[in-house]
């Protein structure tokens, strides 16, 4: 019998951005198994490497309904090049013992073999956390309940459309951190970005750290957000691209992470 | 109350950004559908602009070659061709009283499309239209409608560049734009309060379908035959019935090249684990990883892989049974139609159409002919040619 202890995640993620000693952490998104699956572990190991504090690791679907055309893109071809939930999982296993891992993915994945599994197969996989983008709290408890039985953190979303008496529900229901969506929108670089309101009201409402993603796409931006008060910036079309476009995807990931670890640690 | 769940189905899977814009919509719905003013506002336009009631014709021949009457629901004689804008004028209508002077709409066969160009015409909204490469190929007539009709036709390339990946897009759009702008789902699908939201809009159809049938032949239909995309014609000519016991309901899905071949549109004849696409939880076509398959259909507005939530309520309750007519059986009553009654039907309907010729059963059948087939005939002239 492997008993896991129930809150092994949140507290995985919790010291993550504990051990910034007040600088804000830095979580980059990667796409698993974009381009492919032995390139995708690579990149995890670069992100790791560039200096990580924690790593989203999306797993692709077939309809990214939050994403805009550079990580809905790298899905697509992940898929194609033949990425499974088990194999997306197999990257986590591999960078796991280095930094904790939160685990990015729409419901129905999730649903799919059923949310007690599914938590079951991240804990194994040696996931902390899960965000799925599609699960508002409305449809969240199942998955919730199953979350907290495999001591996996379901990390909730709050956006800038979300108004304040939701946000103190949601507030109330976070674990690990709080996600708070920068733009009125999808996923994708912005040239110009406000957080400050949106992390000052979701710090109003988090009893644990404010984590802010969706747009950041600049070592200037992420510091900029770490000035307004997030405990944690999220980075993703923006490494998804570079990714992408190099001849030498892990390194020229390590090196982009690595430029947004400076401007937080500075 | 708007339904939100139809047993375990239905529900809002939407990102976070959106979700205050549904409660929104939820509550503008329920203050709007029973205020006398707005009800009197569509029902003059439906009337006056639309065309409604439409007629509900007994088809002599076609009932010759089935074997019983079969009675046939006009929606192919709305204005526009299809019974789409009767959704597509309420909701317009609705998101005018909210305030949202822009609307997007998704589109498979263009017919959605060309129901919500005309209705922000009419109104004088802006107007955008998502819809895959694919269908803007095999529809042309209905994306040169649009552009006439002041909308912006968005094409969409991702994935099999149809119907779901043009939804996906549009609900894209709304993420961003939520302020300013309203979403003109065109089916029963997506999140609540869509489902139920569509549903109010198209029971229109059977409403007067029913009290039709009853003033000229006093007796109720034993089957009432629908095809089912989305599932919005068939919800919309449904409801009525659904309190007479005795009259079965039968909602024909997609075969597309045979249920066995896998490219096929029909997730609630198929049957299977529900899922979760473009918001709700329902039928749908997946792998064993839960990503969403692609669908086949030679009609456009069947080439979904989802389903409308309330459909697979009603099937595992038992009210409605589902079942599926192949690419081939429903050209050759596209044909058949045509040469028989002097009407060409919508290759969607022509599905409902075939499987009450195929189907003995019952004493008088009552089919919705959702829409007319001009847009079609292109790709149906290349393929019964061939
Ligand atoms: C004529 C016609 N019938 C049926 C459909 C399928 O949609 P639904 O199932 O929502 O009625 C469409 C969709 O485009 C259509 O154009």
């Amino acid at each position: 019998m492997t008993e896991v202890a129930a809150p092994a995640g949140a507290e995985r993620i919790s010291s993550a951005f504990a051990d910034r000693a007040g600088r804000a952490a830095l979580m980059p998104y990667m796409m698993g198994g974009f381009p492919d699956l032995p390139t995708s572990a690579r990149i995890a190991a670069a992100y790791a490497d560039g200096g990580a504090d924690l790593v989203e690791l999306g797993i692709p679907f077939s309809d990214p309904l939050a994403d805009g055309p550079v990580i809905a893109a790298a899905g697509t071809q992940a898929l194609r090049a033949g990425a499974t939930v088990d194999g997306v999982l197999g990257v986590c296993e591999e960078l796991a013992p280095r930094v904790p891992v939160v685990v990015m993915c729409y419901a129905n994945l999730v649903l799919a073999p059923g949310p007690d599994a599914f938590a079951a197969a991240l804990t194994a996989a040696g996931a902390s956390g899960l965000i799925v983008p599609d699960l508002p709290l409305e449809e969240a408890s199942g998955v919730l309940e199953a979350c907290d039985a495999h001591g996996v953190a379901l990390v909730l979303l709050v956006a800038p459309t979300t108004p304040e008496e939701r946000l103190a529900r949601i507030g109330a229901q976070a674990r690990g951190f709080l996600y708070t969506v920068a733009v009125t929108g999808t996923t994708g670089e912005r040239d110009a970005l406000d957080v400050g309101g949106v992390v000052a009201r979701a710090r109003a409402h988090a009893g644990v750290p404010v984590a802010v993603g969706f747009g950041i796409g600049t070592p200037e931006q992420a510091a900029a957000a770490a000035a307004a008060g997030a405990d944690g910036v999220i980075v993703g079309s923006r490494l998804v691209r570079a990714a992408a476009e190099a001849a030498d995807p892990a390194g020229a990931v390590r090196d982009a992470v690595a430029g947004f670890a400076a401007a937080l640690s500075r | 109350m708007i339904d939100e769940r139809f047993g375990p189905y239905g529900g809002r899977y939407v990102p976070e950004t959106l979700m205050p814009a549904l409660a929104e919509l939820a509550a503008a719905w329920e203050a709007v559908r029973d205020d006398a003013d707005y009800r009197m506002e569509l029902a003059e336009l439906l009337r006056d602009y639309a065309g409604r009631p439409t007629p509900l014709y007994l088809a002599r021949r076609l009932s010759e070659a089935a074997g019983r009457p079969v009675w046939l629901k006009r929606e192919d004689l709305l204005h526009t061709g299809a019974h789409k804008l009767n959704n597509a004028l309420g909701q317009c209508l609705l998101a005018r009283r909210m305030g949202k002077r822009r609307i997007i709409a998704e589109t498979g066969a263009g017919q959605h499309g060309v129901a919500t160009a005309t209705a922000c015409a009419l109104l004088d909204l802006e107007c955008v239209v998502y819809m895959g490469e694919e269908d803007m190929r095999r529809q042309r007539p209905n994306v040169e409608r649009m552009g006439l009709l002041g909308a912006t036709v968005a094409p969409v390339a991702a994935g099999t560049r149809t119907l779901k990946e043009a939804t996906s897009e549009a609900i894209r759009d709304w993420t961003t734009n939520v302020a300013t702008t309203h979403y003109v789902i065109g089916s029963t699908v997506g999140p609540a309060p869509y489902p139920a939201l569509v549903r109010d809009l198209q029971r229109v159809i059977g409403d007067e379908a029913r009290a039709q049938l009853l003033e000229r032949t006093g007796r109720l239909p034993d089957r009432v035959i629908a095809c089912v995309g989305g599932g919005s014609n068939a919800i919309g000519t449904f409801t009525a019935f659904t309190g007479d016991a005795g009259v079965e309901l039968i909602g024909v899905e997609a075969a597309g090249e045979g249920l066995d071949s896998g490219r096929h549109g029909a997730p609630l004849t198929a049957g299977g684990r529900p899922g979760v696409l473009h918001g709700s939880l329902s039928a749908v076509l997946q792998d064993a990883d839960g990503q969403i398959a692609e669908a086949h259909s030679i009609s456009a507005g069947l080439d979904y892989p989802g389903s409308g939530p309330e459909h697979a309520h009603l099937r595992d309750t038992g009210r409605a049974r589902y079942e599926a007519v192949s690419d081939a059986d429903a050209l050759a009553a596209f044909a058949h139609t045509a040469r028989l009654e002097g009407i060409i039907p919508a290759l969607e309907s022509s599905h409902a159409i075939a499987w009450t010729l195929a189907n003995p059963g019952g004493e008088l059948d009552l089919v919705c002919l959702s829409g007319r087939g001009d847009k079609d005939l292109a790709e149906a002239l290349e393929r019964l040619g061939d």
